[in-house]
């Protein structure tokens, strides 16, 4: 029971029942869908981009806990962020769900993410708490094509 | 047990059923002694794969132990022998699902590759453009799949049977898509996704009448009650191993004889041929023609031992115990509040799937993990089913009739606990 407590911490399960920025932004410039066909999660990310900086963003979607509080707290972590900053904060993310340890130097401060550590005990869920870190990485780059998991 | 639930064996042997004893059973499958996260497991994923009893396991060994040799082709003992324990096994099979020749038993990877087979060797001649196949809604990905892939070719239509609320095929819809545009009718004996057991017997009868060749995927179905192709009259029935607590990697194609021998062959290369000439090759006779290269012969002398384990217990004796615990798995799952049941079909057998209200099915499966509970979840490979019933995924117990009720009580235990994280 403790890595499950450790996984499904209070804050996780708070932004899965209310996910924050749970909306369409009408303002968006870049937008993505992502998709996870082994569980068949769903998220799709919308932007707001000036210059080099997320002005907004906003996700919709329906996915497990994980992959949604995961959108939550993006959302919450990336507003007002530099893209240099976005990308430095997914490496960061990524290492703390795989377990990898951190690299060295400086790297910028997880805050609220940090929730997300016990991820790494569960092999299967890491695609569940990347999906939307994905799908914000391909709206940055305005792939326009859907991301998948696989 | 009393000697009236006799039955003779493939070779004519009388074998007397086991008495049904649950714990003797699971004595026989030794990956049931083992623990995740520290508790006992309890399998409930029996749909997407069956444990293997040690039978089957030490004919395994066995074989590559001591009878490993290519067949149908050494002029030696060692390969006389391998080929007469994969020939034996074909025995087995058609014993198994009673049918009336063992040409007609074509060993496949997969229950996938047996509809492919279909689709390739008898689609391909036949199907037409503007011809229409009949599917139902509540099919595998397998069976849907090569289906569409030969109608594109040919510019055919696939037209599907819808299911009700309750996950019964509809066969009064059924009745009105069979047209003299219909040429070919595939539908799954038992659906993987709800449990479902369709009326494989109408269906077959009322494509007869308008003489549509039926194939009947048997997959969810052999394992839990015996099938008799003869009875069934279908033209093809498949089903794979790996569920039937025989090895991966192994399947079967039945097919009546006439049509297997006016149909192309499926692949060519080794095995498949009488003469080969670069100006003309023959056909070797069914079911050869339909088994190019060397073929998993392990595992279909291992699908063998575990259709002699099968017969061993009863099939009878087996779909009663299962039918029992499927009925008390219902009534346990559906009384815990928030539960939605999906599939609640008169005629079922051995699923239960469902869905919690609030909680994704992946978190449900993850929780029950952590109490060595093993079920599964997401779209089963039936993605039309989820559309049906309006979800992106479902959570999925399949039962074996190793599982008891004390399982399922940890299964309802367990899904409280599911709540209980979720608040």
């Amino acid at each position: 029971m403790s890595d499950l407590r450790e996984l499904y911490q209070d804050l996780i399960i708070d932004h899965s029942k209310r996910p924050r920025n749970f909306r369409v932004l009408e303002t968006a410039n870049h937008t993505s869908e992502g998709y996870n066909p082994l569980c068949g999660d769903k998220v799709t990310v919308f932007l707001e981009l000036e210059q080099d900086r997320v002005k907004n963003v906003s996700f919709q979607g329906s996915g497990c806990a994980i992959s949604t509080s995961s959108a939550s707290v993006m959302t919450e972590s990336v507003k007002g962020k530099t893209l240099a900053e976005v990308e430095a904060l997914f490496d960061v993310f990524h290492n703390l769900v795989t377990g990898k340890p951190a690299d060295g130097g400086a790297t910028p401060e997880l805050g609220k993410l940090a929730v997300f550590s016990g991820v790494s005990e569960f092999p299967v869920r890491v695609k569940c708490a990347t999906l939307a870190w994905h799908t914000l990485h391909a709206a940055l780059q305005d792939k326009g094509e859907p991301v998948s998991t696989e | 047990m009393n000697s009236a639930s006799e039955l003779l064996t493939a070779d004519g042997r009388q074998m007397p059923h086991r008495a049904f004893d649950v714990q003797t059973i699971r004595a026989d499958f030794p990956i049931l002694k083992r623990l995740i996260h520290g508790k006992p497991l309890i399998y409930l994923d029996n749909a997407a794969t069956s444990q293997k009893p040690q039978v089957v396991i030490d004919t395994l060994t066995r074989y590559y132990s001591e009878e490993n040799a290519n067949i149908h082709r050494g002029a030696y003992s060692l390969s006389e022998q391998a080929t007469q324990a994969y020939e034996d096994a074909r025995l087995k099979v058609r014993h198994f699902i009673n049918a009336p020749s063992e040409r007609e038993i074509i060993f496949t990877r997969s229950v996938s590759e047996a509809i492919n087979l279909v689709v390739h060797s008898y689609g391909r001649k036949y199907i037409k453009a503007g011809d229409e196949i009949i599917i139902s809604a509540m099919e595998h990905h397998s069976n849907i799949v090569p289906w569409q892939i030969l109608c594109e070719e040919k510019g055919a239509i696939l037209r599907v049977v819808p299911i009700s609320d309750a996950g019964e095929f509809q066969l009064d819809a059924y009745e009105k898509l069979l047209t003299p545009r219909t040429k070919f009718v595939a539908v799954t004996q038992v659906s993987n996704a709800l449990g479902s057991i369709t009326p494989v017997r109408q269906i077959i009868d009322l494509a007869h009448q308008h003489e549509i060749p039926v194939l009947i995927d048997g997959a969810q179905a052999v394992p839990h009650f015996k099938v008799d192709v003869q009875e069934l009259d279908c033209e093809f029935y498949g089903f794979s191993g790996h569920k039937l607590y025989g090895p991966t990697g192994i399947g079967i194609l039945y097919g009546k004889a006439k049509l297997l021998e006016a149909m192309q062959p499926y692949q060519g290369g080794g095995d498949m041929i009488r003469s080969v000439t670069f100006e003309k090759t023959i056909y070797a006779p069914i079911p050869s023609k339909f088994e190019a290269g060397t073929p998993h012969i392990a595992g279909g002398i291992g699908l063998g031992a575990a259709i002699d384990y099968l017969e061993g217990i009863g099939m009878e004796e087996i779909n009663a115990y299962e039918q029992e615990l499927l009925v008390y798995a219902m009534a346990a799952v559906s009384a815990t509040p928030g539960v939605r049941i999906f599939g609640t079909a008169k005629e079922k057998a051995g699923v239960i799937s469902f869905s919690l209200e609030g909680v994704h099915p992946h978190d449900i499966a993850t929780i029950l993990d952590q109490e060595g509970i093993a079920i599964r979840t997401g779209h089963h490979c039936a993605q039309p089913v989820m559309d049906r019933f309006g979800v992106p995924a479902m959570a999925r117990a399949s039962l074996a009739f190793y599982n008891t009720k004390e399982e399922i009580d940890a299964l309802v235990a367990g899904i409280h606990k599911v709540k209980e994280v979720f608040g």
